[in-house]
């Protein structure tokens, strides 16, 4: 018999939705090895890392650690999480050892090692970085870094490979908490902690990242199941309406990515260009033909947030069909009169206007055709609260008094739902989208354990 | 005998989301190979047609490729800021395909 190893991922993203239980359930009843999600993304904007704050509501969070770690502790099997709290920042990884604590406490469970690392990045180690010469390299076309834009930055997370994953596991610890990780890295450093070959895997990591999406018909949430042996990986749908089939695996392969046939991790690149595709059974897909090539230089991709200032808020309508066909001249009014109030600068105020081209802006096709009426979102973001508070009431209000040589209704050009401006997040930026060469794999990700559960205190 | 139809008319899945914080990617996944084959053959889609739809440069499309396995037609641009900077309408990326819905496929009726 071929030695195998199972693992499953009830959730692509763990806390931003609930994962489903019933085919969590029956993927436990199946038997696996491994229990393992990731709980991180960058899609949720620049604004959990600049503010240090999580994309998703923490009952979800504790729901979802909740399900996995009962069943992780019943069975006896390793549970791994990474990036913790959608960012992976330190506070959010140690948010999550607090959660994984309370559970212990909670259910009286007997005890076991917890381990955990860290991923932030402090800006005075890349600034040595970039000033001893080794350029922080710029990824999708942005220029390296340079000392401004660092200093433009509020908080850096480095993207952890397997090593600190496989550094815990050797520890013998029995739940990890990872800051922030790529989403194949965890799974994948569960298949080398038990000798499985590099390329089986990371692709075993590459397809169970997003769990339920490499499976047909659509439905998020759901469990799926990995197996990889030294030849192939087989993943399997856990819901009973769900398969994963050639085209759904295949097709996963595109989800979020720039190009379907390299996934780039720290230390290498797995090429699914030679991947083969076979229907095993109903439910089931295996994969061959995937490569690892290691990487000649030990590169670790940054993520970094900055904070650009308070923001406020404010929504105006137009439906005389004078003014929506003049709207640019009329926020250009609202602008000047910010102008005059504040300056030219030291403030940013951004128009969205819906129904013309909200959502693509300039690459919208239809831009010259808006509809019959238009909603305005104006955004303002300014140093203070104060000062961001008037700037996008006055860039909202005078949209009302917009001066317009033809127009009929000049008792007010705008409609307002109310008549106010309402607080939002911060304004932050992406600054960092970046590698940085290191010597040592774990230099970035300190890790920790310690025994938890039945009132045992030991430290490591 | 050839006959044009709409893109939508034609394709399983066209869906657009971030690859990144700095990138969007665009898949175009058809349910049968013969209908991928014709889609390729009718050349409707091509980083040409893709740059004049979006009203972008050639410069700004990273990626172009035909991906037999999943019978797919997938690109990539870069977008015009990070996701999720003031005024970023979409920061997940997930709704700007929309205008490959109608584009015209001639096919072999």
């Amino acid at each position: 018999m071929t030695k195998s190893l199972k693992v499953i991922c009830p959730n692509g993203h763990l806390g931003f939705a609930p994962l489903k239980t019933e085919s969590f359930r029956i993927a436990v009843e199946a038997g696996t090895d491994y229990i393992a999600a990731d709980s991180g993304s960058d899609d949720i904007g620049p604004v959990p890392l600049g503010s240090d704050t999580c994309a998703s509501p923490r009952a979800w969070q504790e729901h979802d650690l909740e399900v996995m770690l009962l069943a992780a502790r019943k069975t006896g099997k390793p549970m791994i999480i990474g990036s913790a709290g959608d960012t992976g920042t330190n506070s959010r990884v140690d948010m999550y050892v607090e959660i994984i604590r309370d559970l212990a406490r909670k259910h009286d469970l007997a005890p076991f090692r917890l381990g955990w690392f860290y991923s932030e990045v402090d800006k005075e180690a890349v600034r040595a970085s970039i000033r001893g010469g080794s350029p922080v390299r710029g990824l999708d076309g942005r220029p390296d870094l340079d000392e401004a834009e660092l200093d433009a930055t509020d908080r850096i997370v480095a993207m952890a490979g397997v090593h600190p994953f496989r550094a815990l596991l050797e520890e013998g610890c029995d739940v990890i908490i990872g800051g922030r990780s790529s989403d194949s890295a965890i799974f994948a450093a569960a298949a080398l902690h038990e000798g499985f070959p590099d390329a089986q895997a990371y692709y075993l990591g590459k397809v169970l990242e997003c769990a339920s999406f490499c499976a047909e018909p659509y439905g998020a949430k759901e469990t799926v199941m990995g197996e990889i042996t030294p030849e192939w990986v087989e993943v399997t749908a856990m819901h009973p309406e769900q398969r994963c089939t050639v085209a759904s695996v295949a097709g996963h392969a595109m989800y979020e990515r720039s190009n379907p046939f390299h996934e780039y991790v720290a230390g290498g690149l797995l090429d699914m260009t030679n991947c083969h595709y076979e229907q095993v059974s109903e439910k089931t897909t295996r994969v061959t033909g995937m490569k690892f090539v290691p990487a000649e230089e030990f590169r670790v991709k940054l993520e970094g947030s900055g904070r650009l200032g308070a923001r406020f808020v404010g929504m105006a309508g137009i439906r005389d069909p004078y003014t929506i066909a003049n709207v640019d001249a009329v926020i250009e009014w609202a602008r000047t009169q910010v102008r005059e109030r504040f300056g030219d600068d030291g403030w940013e105020l951004h128009y969205n206007v819906f129904g013309r081209n909200g959502i693509m802006g300039e690459m919208e096709p239809l831009k010259d055709k808006p509809a019959h009426e238009l909603l305005i979102v104006v955004q303002g973001v300014a140093p203070t609260r104060e000062m961001a508070e008037e700037l996008t009431i006055t860039g909202t209000r005078q949209l009302f008094y917009a001066r317009l040589p033809e127009v009929k209704g000049t008792a007010g050009g705008v409609s307002f739902v109310f008549d106010e401006v309402m607080e939002a997040s911060p304004g932050c930026r992406w600054t960092l989208n970046h590698t940085m060469a290191v010597n040592d794999p774990l230099a970035l990700f300190p890790t920790h354990s310690e025994i938890v559960g039945s009132d045992v205190l030991e430290t490591a | 005998m050839m006959t044009t139809k709409k893109l939508s008319e034609l394709a399983k899945t066209i869906r657009s989301k971030n690859a990144g914080t700095d990138k969007i990617t665009f898949d175009v996944i058809f349910r049968e190979r013969d209908v991928y084959a014709m889609v390729k053959r009718s050349g409707a889609l091509t980083r040409a047609s893709v740059s004049a739809l979006f009203n972008i440069g050639d410069n700004r499309i990273t990626d172009f490729v035909e991906y037999d396995p999943a019978y797919a037609i997938k690109f990539t641009i870069l977008r015009p800021r990070p996701s999720g900077s003031p005024g970023d309408p979409d920061i997940f990326g997930a709704q700007q395909y929309a205008p490959l819905l109608d584009v015209d496929v001639t096919v072999d009726a």
